[in-house]
């Protein structure tokens, strides 16, 4: 008879090997009120996979991902992380699975009374229990040095450009090592050269942490240098899914006036 | 059906729905607070910020009743031929009814616009849901924290506001009329027993639960930006301080019936 701790090795070898989705939304409805936001939106994603949401704004992309990190319920559909459905999960039986994610939040969300050192400190300092307070200060060095943010411990998030908040933010998504990260716009609203500071970086991170990733974006640019796979999304649909070339290729009006306008 | 009517059955259901989600929301803090992880680091950070940051309001409004309780009691009394009952009249004043109604307004009116204001600020700009996705409970580290400082330190806000009321109420009278420190508590607590003074005392308790609850629910509802922000604080307050009168009618009534 096979035992639940065999399904979950099993599921765990089939997660890193890549046969086994890490990330699966399936059928998934949203709406606010009488606005249908998502309707029936479904992906997969695997260890090692960047995932690219695009989509005009006021699509739902960004609801995606908090469905996907449970501070949304859907109204109907599945959400699936490791295998197990997120819906109905208490706070804290979500905290579990949230532990294994990293976010990274449009604006960054830094807390504003802490400086960036403790910013990135404060998941350790909740989930790291067994660390004494100076291997916490040298993974927060670690991770701050990772992201270009080695001499900035001590500033305010008020002191910092928003390219640097992204990546104080980004720090702070990786500070439990998870094995799904999800980026909110992590180009928007920064100049070309930062933009494609922070595309390198995620890049980087990827190649180094292989987790599975989505990435909501507009930018198309953005979406080509780090994802795998590019998803896009129009009232509340995926139009079109595939790499890069199958979205060139594709005779669907409104990609073919998406990637003419990007 | 009337517009008039219309609107009424509107504002009811919004009020019963605003309930509604507080009991929901009370419920939730509830099982965070007594399940671990506990926050010590971050309540003893609040016991801080709404008690000692509010003992300079609460003892100066405490002083400040004092004295016009003393000079308006004297009028009275004076006119009534009873002088001599004016120690007891500020004591009795003070610790049944002034000191812990004025602590609560003043700390309603402080920490409930603070803890307002901060938990709207952080929830327009996504901290909160930050704090979500990080697998922390907001409820444990951000609600019950603050609901708990308030519940503790209310009464100790109200001995403080009570003894600089008691101070200011003999310095008031001594001025006009020579009387020592030492009359003036012989006088004034003479009577009096544990259950004049702590039933009061202790009734704070649940103005901290009040201010706290709100405040924090107020704040952690909020939506729109900056405007909503405003308007968390705003309602923090006016909502706290309007349920601690409300509270202080029914605890004043109870106290009367189980501590005669």
């Amino acid at each position: 008879m096979v035992t639940l701790d065999q399904i979950a090795t099993q599921r765990e070898e089939a997660e890193q090997d890549g046969s086994a989705p890490v990330l699966t939304v399936e059928d998934v409805h949203k709406s606010f009120g009488s606005q249908n936001v998502l309707n029936g939106i479904t992906l997969t994603v695997k260890r090692g996979e960047t995932h690219a949401v695009l989509g005009r704004s006021g699509t739902g992309k960004s609801v995606l991902l908090r469905l996907v990190v449970g501070l949304e319920k859907p109204d109907s559909g599945l959400v699936r992380i490791h295998g197990q459905d997120i819906a109905g999960l208490a706070l804290d039986q979500l905290g579990e699975i949230r532990k294994k994610m990293g976010f990274l939040f449009q604006h960054a969300a830094l807390y504003d009374s802490l400086t960036v050192e403790q910013n990135v400190a404060f998941p350790l300092q909740h989930h790291k229990k067994e660390m004494s307070r100076p291997e916490k200060a040298a993974r927060v060095r670690e991770l701050l040095a990772e992201v270009g943010m080695e001499g900035d411990f001590a500033k305010m998030p008020s002191d910092i450009s928003g390219g640097m908040q992204k990546r104080v933010g980004l720090a702070r998504a990786l500070a439990l090592e998870p094995d799904i990260l999800l980026l909110d716009e992590p180009t928007a609203g920064l100049d070309p050269i930062s933009a494609a500071e922070i595309d390198d970086l995620v890049l980087k991170l990827q190649q180094e942490h292989h987790m599975a990733s989505i990435v909501v974006t507009h930018d198309l640019h953005s979406a080509k240098t780090i994802a795998n796979r590019l998803a896009l999304l129009n009232q509340g649909k995926v139009v079109i899914e595939g790499d890069f070339e199958e979205l060139q290729k594709s005779d669907i009006e409104f990609v073919r006036e998406f990637l003419r306008h990007s | 059906m009337s517009p008039g009517v219309s609107s009424a059955k509107g504002l009811i259901s919004e009020f019963l729905e605003w309930f509604g989600d507080l009991g929901i929301f009370f419920w939730q803090v509830i099982r965070a607070a007594v399940t671990p992880p506990f926050e010590f680091r971050e309540l003893f950070r609040q016991l801080d910020e709404i008690g000692s940051k509010s003992l300079p309001l609460v003892a100066l409004a405490g002083a400040a009743t004092g004295v016009v309780l003393s000079l308006e009691a004297r009028y009275s009394l004076t006119r009534f031929g009873a002088k001599s009952l004016l120690p007891a009249a500020i004591v009795f004043s003070v610790i049944h009814e002034t000191g812990p109604i004025i602590t609560g307004l003043v700390v309603s009116g402080r920490a409930g616009a603070g803890i307002g204001a901060e938990l709207a600020s952080m929830k327009v700009t996504e901290q909160i849901d930050a704090i979500e996705a990080s697998a922390v409970n907001p409820y444990r580290l951000l609600a019950a924290t603050r609901i708990v400082a308030c519940i503790l330190m209310l009464p100790l806000l109200t001995l403080a506001a009570d003894f600089c009321g008691l101070l200011m109420g003999w310095v008031t009278q001594a001025l006009v009329e020579p009387v020592s420190l030492h009359q003036f508590i012989n006088a004034g607590f003479n009577g009096a027993s544990f259950n004049d003074f702590l039933p009061p005392t202790f009734k704070t308790m649940v103005f901290g639960l009040i201010i706290g609850l709100v405040a924090c629910f107020q704040g952690m509802r909020t939506q729109g930006g900056a405007a909503g922000v405003g308007r968390a604080a705003t309602s923090s307050v006016v909502l706290s301080s309007l349920f601690v009168i409300l509270a202080d009618v029914v605890l004043v009534k109870l106290i009367i019936i189980f501590f005669p």
